[in-house]
Formats: structure tokens, sequence, C-alpha cells
């Protein structure tokens, strides 16, 4: 553990400004609560809301779980898991079914979430009516009246253009029929993972200062229309590598003549599999 | 313990030695010393402890060196630094009408009361390139220079006109507690204090830009350079043991306060108004431009028609921080597969609609 820091980097004060805030965003599931977000010495956009967030709820018995892209591999996965285990010494896995906490960054594990653990989102925009109105004064009050007219106008007009809503990430959601939510940038194929889940889901965006929650089994409601209800596409086969159906593949280029591969964005998930698989039965 | 180690954490440690290795240079050419930095690069500390938001030349010399002078990325580590120090106290407001002098200017008179002292600056210079100072050793004889900076304190220029009743009045509300950037989330719409504590730390180039949109039409407010101060002041606590105030030490401050012409409204008379920079170090640049950009925030507090980039507060206040723009225009770099992916999927299915419904046709 690094000398000279506290235990998880933040001090004890900070934490305690940072949990109240969690606090008050589990208790109004999808509010935005802002919070005096420090300086962290990793770059702002490169999860320093979500570090705070883990920092502020993590303890020496937890385990830690990093992922971006679905992967735990990915350069900045790895730096997370590094900054964590040299600043708070704590155990870290890539098994999702291990951790305790599990702070990713766009994506959601495949294997579902059980009640105890933890998932920190990173999120580089909290307000999702953000690309509609740029101003956080009218935002917070189109919030408050539950104006979401502006966002179901986008939807429609997604609908009437190209017959389909193209929105493919960080689709809006409607959390416990109250607040418009950013789901951050998870694929829509994530967004049904979100709703009633039996983990604790905590969003945090470091550089805009907000932090928002969902507490286990809330409704997450993507948005759509009686006639055109949100689903989700799937792929046209399997991944190459475990043949799951029903996980988020990447599209590997594997030459230069277009040739292609997809594989299990989920890393843990794809080994885990394997690994069932060649255990004799 | 049991850490998880995959390929990416090989990659990052061999990158971090050759970056290391890449900050030295050439070995056969001698290593920088912190001193010869806060002594010989001055300024380039200056800017690295205003917009760091910490007044400590030997660590902005330290961040200086370590981010092989990339000053955006030396602010960012004294910042990430400042944000872990503990609170030991606040101090009393600042006297700048004390100031050490060592360099005070005024374009509104030609003579002030105290007399106006060029000091070390840039201005009038030739940007000629002196050959000479690229051989070491040349030392600067500093026989002609008077040391006869005044001593008593030197009231402000704008005490002249606010004498006289023609500049709006500035009085601080000591009921009111003073806003803390660095301890509050920001909120819209702000007031002076918070906002005026964000442009100290804002991006000078950003700063800059926005200031001289002003003075291109983008809100014009008509400004003149009432004054312009740089020296050292200094910093009292005021321990509630003792009951009086005890002076801690000294910085180096510039500041600047800007005249404004100003019409008058439907409230106000016709009279001169305020616009108001402070940086650390002698950041004369950032102290003008803070001062343009005070003004102009200030629109809609004299009833002035605001549509101007540099007048719109949640556009100037939210974007001005550089280690929060830095980070975000770079986080692009990280990978983004997943969501390249949902929009790959989308844009084939488009065209497949597309292909499907003119063939159709």
């Amino acid at each position: 553990m690094s000398a000279g820091y506290n235990f998880a980097y933040l001090d004890e004060q900070t934490k305690r400004m940072i949990r109240r805030a969690i606090l008050k965003a589990v208790a109004i599931p999808g509010y935005q609560v802002p919070f005096a977000g420090r300086e962290m010495p990793l770059p702002y956009g490169w999860g320093t809301g979500g570090i705070q967030v883990t920092a502020s709820v993590i303890g020496p018995e937890d385990t830690l779980k990093v992922i971006d892209q679905g992967a735990d591999d990915t350069t900045n996965a790895v730096s997370i898991r590094k900054f964590f285990a040299r600043t708070a010494g704590v155990r870290t896995t890539t098994r999702t079914t291990e951790a305790s906490i599990i702070q990713t960054r766009h994506r959601i594990p495949e294997t579902p979430l059980k009640a105890g653990q933890i998932i920190v989102f990173q999120v580089p925009i909290p307000e999702p009516l953000r690309w509609l109105e740029p101003r956080e004064v009218l935002t917070r009050r189109m919030h408050a009246l539950g104006d979401y007219g502006a966002m179901h106008l986008k939807l429609y007009e997604d609908i009437a253009h190209f017959g389909r809503i193209t929105t493919a990430y960080d689709y809006p959601t409607l959390v416990n029929a109250r607040y418009l939510m950013a789901p951050s940038p998870i694929p829509r194929l994530d967004n049904p993972k979100l709703d009633r889940s039996a983990a604790l889901q905590l969003f945090g965006a470091g550089r805009e200062k907000r932090i928002y929650a969902l507490p286990p089994h809330t409704t997450v409601k993507s948005l759509d229309f009686e006639d055109h209800p949100f689903r989700v596409e799937g792929w046209s086969q399997p991944c190459a590598r475990c043949g799951t159906r029903d996980s988020y593949l990447d599209e590997i280029v594997i030459d230069d003549r277009g040739g292609r591969r997809f594989v299990c964005s989920d890393t843990d998930y794809c080994d885990g599999r394997l690994a069932a698989e060649a255990r004799p039965s | 313990m049991y850490v998880a180690v995959k390929g990416g954490e090989a990659a990052i440690d061999a990158a971090h030695e050759l970056l290391a290795r890449d900050r030295r240079g050439d070995p056969a050419a001698p290593e920088l010393s912190l001193p010869q930095i806060e002594s010989q690069l001055r300024l380039a500390v200056d800017r690295v402890m205003a917009e760091g938001g910490l007044y400590d030349r030997r660590l902005a010399a330290l961040a200086v060196k370590q981010a092989a002078g990339d000053l955006v990325e030396a602010i960012f580590l004294l910042r990430a630094y400042r944000t872990t120090l503990p609170r030991l106290a606040v101090s009393l407001p600042l006297e700048t009408a004390g100031m050490a002098i060592a360099r005070r200017i005024s374009a509104i008179y030609k003579d002030v009361p105290g007399g106006q002292f060029l000091g070390p600056t840039f201005d009038y210079t030739h940007r000629l390139l002196d050959f000479a100072l690229a051989e070491e050793g040349s030392a600067p004889t500093a026989s002609s220079v008077a040391e006869d900076a005044p001593n008593a304190p030197l009231a402000p220029v704008t005490a002249l006109l606010e004498a006289e009743g023609l500049v709006a009045p500035e009085q601080a509300d000591p009921q009111t507690p003073v806003g803390d950037i660095t301890r509050e989330p920001p909120t819209y719409p702000a007031e002076r204090d918070v906002r005026l504590q964000t442009l100290a730390r804002g991006d000078e180039g950003f700063l800059l830009a926005l200031a001289y949109s002003t003075q291109r039409g983008y809100g014009r407010n008509h400004p003149f350079a009432g004054e312009i101060r740089s020296g050292m002041v200094a910093v009292e606590i005021l321990p509630e043991e003792l009951g009086f105030p005890i002076a801690i030490g000294e910085i180096e401050l510039t500041e600047c306060q800007m005249v404004n012409q100003f019409k008058g409204s439907a409230r106000e008379p016709p009279q001169f108004t305020r616009g108001y920079g402070l940086a650390f170090g002698r950041s004369e640049r950032k102290a003008m431009s803070m001062a343009l950009i005070d003004r102009a925030l200030r629109a809609a507090e004299f009833e002035e028609e605001a549509n101007a980039p540099a007048q719109d507060e949640e556009f100037v206040l939210s974007h001005a921080d550089n280690v929060e723009a830095s980070g975000f225009v770079q986080h692009l770099k990280l990978p983004h597969y997943v969501d390249f992916q949902a929009e790959l999927d989308i844009i084939r299915r488009l065209r497949r609609e597309d292909q499907r419904r003119e063939a159709a046709e």
C-alpha cells in the first residue's frame, strides 16, 4: 500500500461527503446529486467519478473487479485496478461472481449480479437532456417538472426519419417512473440488465460532479412508444470462442481482406463458459 | 496478495519507462535542477501555481520538470497534489493596497498618486532573438536600475473614481460566507465570488481568447486598464486563541482592475463599472483577461443584453478549467469499441433497409 496516503487515496472527510451524496442518490433513484468532486491523480474523463465512488464505499474486506469495454485487461481497467491495489491493498479479481465491487466503463457484465454486490459506473455526461438543452439551469427545471417531452420528441423524430430509434448506447431510461436517467454509454443491449437488478448500482461523474444511484430492485424502463416498443438487436452469429448467442460481441478485424470474427466483449463470461466446457462432466 | 495481471500492465509499465527516458533527454546535457526552473523559468512556475491553485514555487517547479515543460500537465500534477492537503486555516482577505510594489501602471491617468512603476516587463522590448543569451555566463548588470519602489501602502487607482462617486461601489458583505469551488459543487446561476474563483484557476489561453472576443464585439464592454499591479502581499490569519491577526508569509500576486464604461440602467445612473482579475505570480496576461471576462459576466447585474459567449456564465465557467478539459478531450484515446460496435450495427441495419427499399422500388 502507498505510504503517505489514506486508505483508498481519499481522506475520510471527503469519503463522508461522497457517502452522503450516495445516500441521497439512493433515496431518490435516478436523481443527479451534486457532489464536491475532488481532483484525482487520474485525468478527468478517465473514470474519476467512478474511482471516487469506489474509494468511498470500498473496505479492506472487499474484492474489486474493474472492466472497461467489458474486458479486465484493457489498459484503463488495468490502470484503475492497479490504483486500488496500490492505495487500498484490496484483493482484486477478474471473476464477476467473486467481486463485491465492480467498477465498469461502457458495459454491464453478462453474468447476472447478485444481492450484496455493488456495480459502479463511470459516467462522462450524467445529464440525459444535455444534447437537447446544454444549460444546467434549464435541465434541472425540466427534471423538477418531469418535463421529458423533448426526449420523446427526439426519439419520435428518429422513428420518423429512419424507421427506428438510432440511439445505440447511453439509451435514455426512466427510473422508478420518475427521473430520466442516462445509463452511461453502455450499449442498449445492456439496458434490460439495469431493471430490477439485485445489486446496488452507483453512477459517478467526476468532471461533472454528479452522483446518482439505483437501489436494488428499482424499475428502469428504456423509453419507447406503444407502437415502437424498446428492443435490443442480437447478432447473426454466435461468439467465435465460446459459442454463446446471448452476449454482446466485439467485432475483431482479423485480416486486411474484410475478415471478421465476433467474440464476447465480456472476457470473464467467455472464459467462464470455455472453462465449464473443458471441465469433465 | 493476489492482483490480476494481464497484457495491459506490462505495456503500461514499459510506456512509463520510455516516458522517463524521454523526459531526461540527452544524458550528456546537465540535468535541470529545481532552483534553475524556479528562478529561470519563473513565469512558467507562476502559471502552474495560478492554475494549479497552490502557491508553492518549489512544487510547481517540480511539476514543470516532471511534465517535461508541458504546463497543462504540470498544472494537473499540482492540482492532484493540492486536493490531498488538509485545510489548516482560512486567511483574512488579502490587502492588495498594502502590496510591496514591483510593478504598477495605470492607463487612465497620465500620472497617479504614488507613481507608476514599469518593473520587470516584456512591454516595450523589441522581440528580437537575443543571441547573447545563447552563450552561458552572461549575467545582467543591474547598475542602472533604481531601487525606489514605494514602501508605503498605495491606494488603488480606482479609489480616485470612487471618491468622485463615478464608479459603481463594490462592498463585500461580511455576513455572506465566501463560496469555495474546491469544496462545493458548481451550481448555476453562480455568484461573483464563485465566478472569480473559477476564473482565477481557469486556463489562460481560454480566458485570453474569450477576453479578446469581447474586444472584437462579442459582448463589448468598453474597458480601460484602470490599474495593474504586481508585488508581494502579506497573508494573515486570525487564530481564535490569539484574537489578533498574524502574518504567516507573503505571496506574489498580480492584480488588474479594469474600468468599464456604463451608460446606466433603469436603476443606476451613468457611471463606470469594474472588472477584476487576480492571479498568483506575475501572470499579467491572465489577470487582464480575467478582469475583462469578470465584467462581461456581470451583464445581468447591469441589465445589459447578454448574447455573446463571454457573457454566458454556464458556458464560460464550465469550460474554463484545463484539467477538466484536457482530461475529457484526451479520454477519446481510451477504447470505445463497444459503443462503436453498437453504432456500426445501427449504420449497417439502416443501409440494408435503404438497399431493400431501393431494390423494391
